[in-house]
């Protein structure tokens, strides 16, 4: 609720016709400058809450702040909010140039001003040259920015990008990662990005909310979201993962695979059944006799920056390995790791809870460092 | 191979359009250079450039006019409702049905009820008005070929509108547009083929009306179709009639060329 607060979900509920909520009780606040990600899989309600903060659509429950004024009765039309739609919706019966003075036009600004404020806006998106073009005659690229000049030509205060880059092909949308996360540097307005690819994510936020099913899973900056994913669900989706099941037997002890590890995690109760993550690169191919697991290589994809490899071990659980070096397929090869490559997880553990158990073991690392 | 099994499939089409287009504008431009008396010569078309006959033309032109606009006025709207409800594709079956029963039915009920004793005028006794002459008016006839046209002009509008990517409405909120500048700057201008083609269907054939303009208006409107009707069954001049079956033929395809859909990207 400080003044750098632009936008808050408090306990918001989307259904449509009593079917089952879209969103569940959401709540969350999000600070003005800063470049938001929501990351989840298709359908868990990213579009749902970007038309909530845009006014597209009402909430059955609960209440919206924008700039801590309530908003739910505010329509789309007078919040100032502008969005880049998933498929641009540019439109097609206007050239560049009107495609980008709408939003002014319809504000009634004198000819002179909506001139010089379309001409920034896309020289903004360095498309000066393109004003008389017709929307056919551009490629996805370039609608894209156009979309783009026409949403901040309005100067809005929160910028919402619906999935923007999913329809370009890899390369240009490396380039628009890098240019609208420099464009948001430039602007320092707010901006919320949806996505559903996990790397583009993690490349571009301040901060990340993964969604599912309706919930926020986890919100986190994007390291911590990869390190210390609350639960299998995130785990799973933000990267590749092996995940296995385990007993959390005492503090800084866990036991799976039939073995006992030492690991960084605390706060368990004595003999917790827990879920135990190791990411794949933190998996280290060595002898049998080093590793500690021992695995039959399965098979071995080439995957450009690292081999990509699978196997199984003695109890038939499998990991995923990825490594530089490479595997004879066949073959016994031992995985070694270090205690920090452990991510152990509670089951059922929320977010709050997960928020509060990380923050008494750190208050509890100050009190042993003295 | 290919192409040619694919031209067998088009000798019917062919034929048709020879037998049943192409045969009867050729053997209409042939009567229009026969006069009265059956002799080659230009008199029909110095007749039709008499004040006469460019009257006439003008008041088609105005009443066409007058039947598009009001069945467009009408239609839009309404369209634009039907897109809104649940159930849209039963709700436009319900109004496209009456377009199947017969036009000339359709027109004795009309006579029926704007007779001088039928329900328009019992109503207009009950509010104390008075029996009036309806039939036989400019009005009547207006209404009657309203009522006709319209679900000729809902169908292509509905398609439109049905059609209209819905995220451009949203788009057009999310900068700042009302409902009221949303639905002039967006909608309208994205659903204008679907007008265009609504006004070609009704315009054209209202153009050359005559049977309806016969039973509602009596002798009131004259018009280019009820003059071609005249013509040919009552006084028997085929060469004036097909004169004007001629420009007919011209004004509809300078009217199809103007309002014709031009493809546009996206
Ligand atoms: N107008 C609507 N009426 C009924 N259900 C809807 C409507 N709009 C969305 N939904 C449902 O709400 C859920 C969430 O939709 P939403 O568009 O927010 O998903 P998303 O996370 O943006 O997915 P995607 O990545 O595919 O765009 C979906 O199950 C969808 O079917
Ligand atoms: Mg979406």
């Amino acid at each position: 609720m400080s003044t750098s607060t632009i936008i808050r979900f408090e306990n918001v509920t989307k259904q449509y016709d009593n079917d089952a909520a879209v969103l569940d009780n959401v709540s969350f606040e999000m600070e003005r400058g800063k470049f938001y990600t929501l990351l989840g899989p298709s359908g868990c309600g990213k579009t749902t809450i970007l038309r909530l903060i845009s006014g597209l659509v009402e909430a059955s429950h609960g209440k919206i702040y924008i700039n801590d004024k309530l908003v739910n009765d505010v329509p789309a039309n007078k919040r100032q909010v502008n969005t880049v739609f998933q498929d641009y919706a540019l439109f097609p019966h206007l050239n560049v140039f009107e495609n980008v003075a709408f939003g002014l036009r319809v504000k009634k600004l004198k000819n002179a001003d909506i001139q010089k404020k379309v001409q920034e806006a896309l020289r903004f998106v360095n498309l000066e040259a393109y004003e008389n073009r017709e929307i056919s005659e551009m490629s996805g690229g370039q609608r894209q920015r156009v979309a783009i000049a026409r949403a901040i030509v309005n100067e809005p205060e929160v910028l919402l990008l619906d999935e923007p880059l999913s329809a370009l092909d890899l390369k240009l949308r490396t380039e628009m990662q890098y240019e609208l996360r420099e464009l948001q540097r430039r602007l320092g307005i707010t901006f919320v990005f949806v996505t559903h690819d996990q790397e583009e994510a993690l490349a571009m936020s301040d901060e990340i909310f993964v969604i599912n099913k309706g919930k926020i899973q986890q919100r986190g900056v994007p390291t911590d979201i990869y390190d210390e994913p609350i639960n299998r669900f995130v785990a799973d989706f933000i990267g590749e993962s092996n995940i296995i099941q385990g007993k959390m037997l005492r503090d800084f002890v866990v036991q799976f695979d039939g073995k006992e590890f030492e690991c960084v995690d605390q706060g368990f109760n004595p003999n917790e059944s827990v879920e135990v993550v190791i990411r794949p690169e933190d998996l280290e191919i060595t002898t049998k006799e080093k590793g500690h697991l021992k695995v039959k290589v399965d098979s071995q994809l080439f995957r450009g920056v690292h081999y990509e490899i699978c196997g199984y071990d003695e109890n038939g659980n499998e990991w995923i390995v990825h490594s530089t070096k490479k595997a004879v397929v066949g073959e016994e090869i031992g995985l070694y790791f270090e205690p920090e490559a452990i991510h152990v997880m509670r089951l059922g553990e929320t977010e709050e809870e997960f928020d509060a158990r990380l923050e008494a073991y750190d208050d509890q690392g100050v009190e042993n460092g003295n | 191979m290919e192409t040619r099994s694919r031209n067998l499939y088009l000798i019917p089409y062919v034929l048709w359009i020879a037998l049943f287009v192409i045969t009867p504008i050729l053997l209409i431009v042939y009567y229009s250079f026969i006069d009265i008396h059956g002799n080659f010569s230009l008199i029909n078309y110095q007749k039709f450039f008499t004040p006469v006959y460019l009257k006439m033309t003008l008041s088609s032109f105005w009443y066409a006019f007058l039947i598009t606009a009001f069945t467009l006025i009408v239609a839009y709207p309404t369209a634009f409702l039907l897109t809104k409800t649940k159930y849209k594709h039963l709700w436009l079956l319900l109004i496209i049905v009456p377009s199947w029963i017969n036009l000339l039915l359709k027109a004795y009920a009309f006579l029926g009820i704007f007779g001088t004793f039928g329900f328009a005028n019992a109503m207009l006794e009950v509010f104390g008005i008075g029996t009036k002459q309806i039939l036989f008016t400019d009005f009547s006839f207006i209404f009657v070929s309203v009522y006709i046209f319209i679900p000729f002009m809902i169908l292509p509008i509905f398609n439109a509108l049905d059609k209209l990517n819905p995220t451009f409405v949203d788009a057009s909120r999310d900068l700042g547009a009302s409902g009221w500048t949303t639905f002039w700057k967006v909608i309208v201008p994205l659903t204008i083929d679907g007008v265009k083609s609504g006004c070609q269907v009704v315009f054209i054939p209202a153009l050359s009306l005559f049977m309806l303009t016969r039973l509602i208006a009596g002798n009131r409107v004259i018009t280019l179709g009820t003059a071609v009707e005249q013509h040919f069954l009552v006084t028997q001049d085929w060469g004036m009639g097909s004169t004007i079956a001629v420009f007919l033929v011209i004004i509809m395809a300078v009217i199809m060329f103007f309002t014709g859909n031009r493809k546009r990207g996206l």
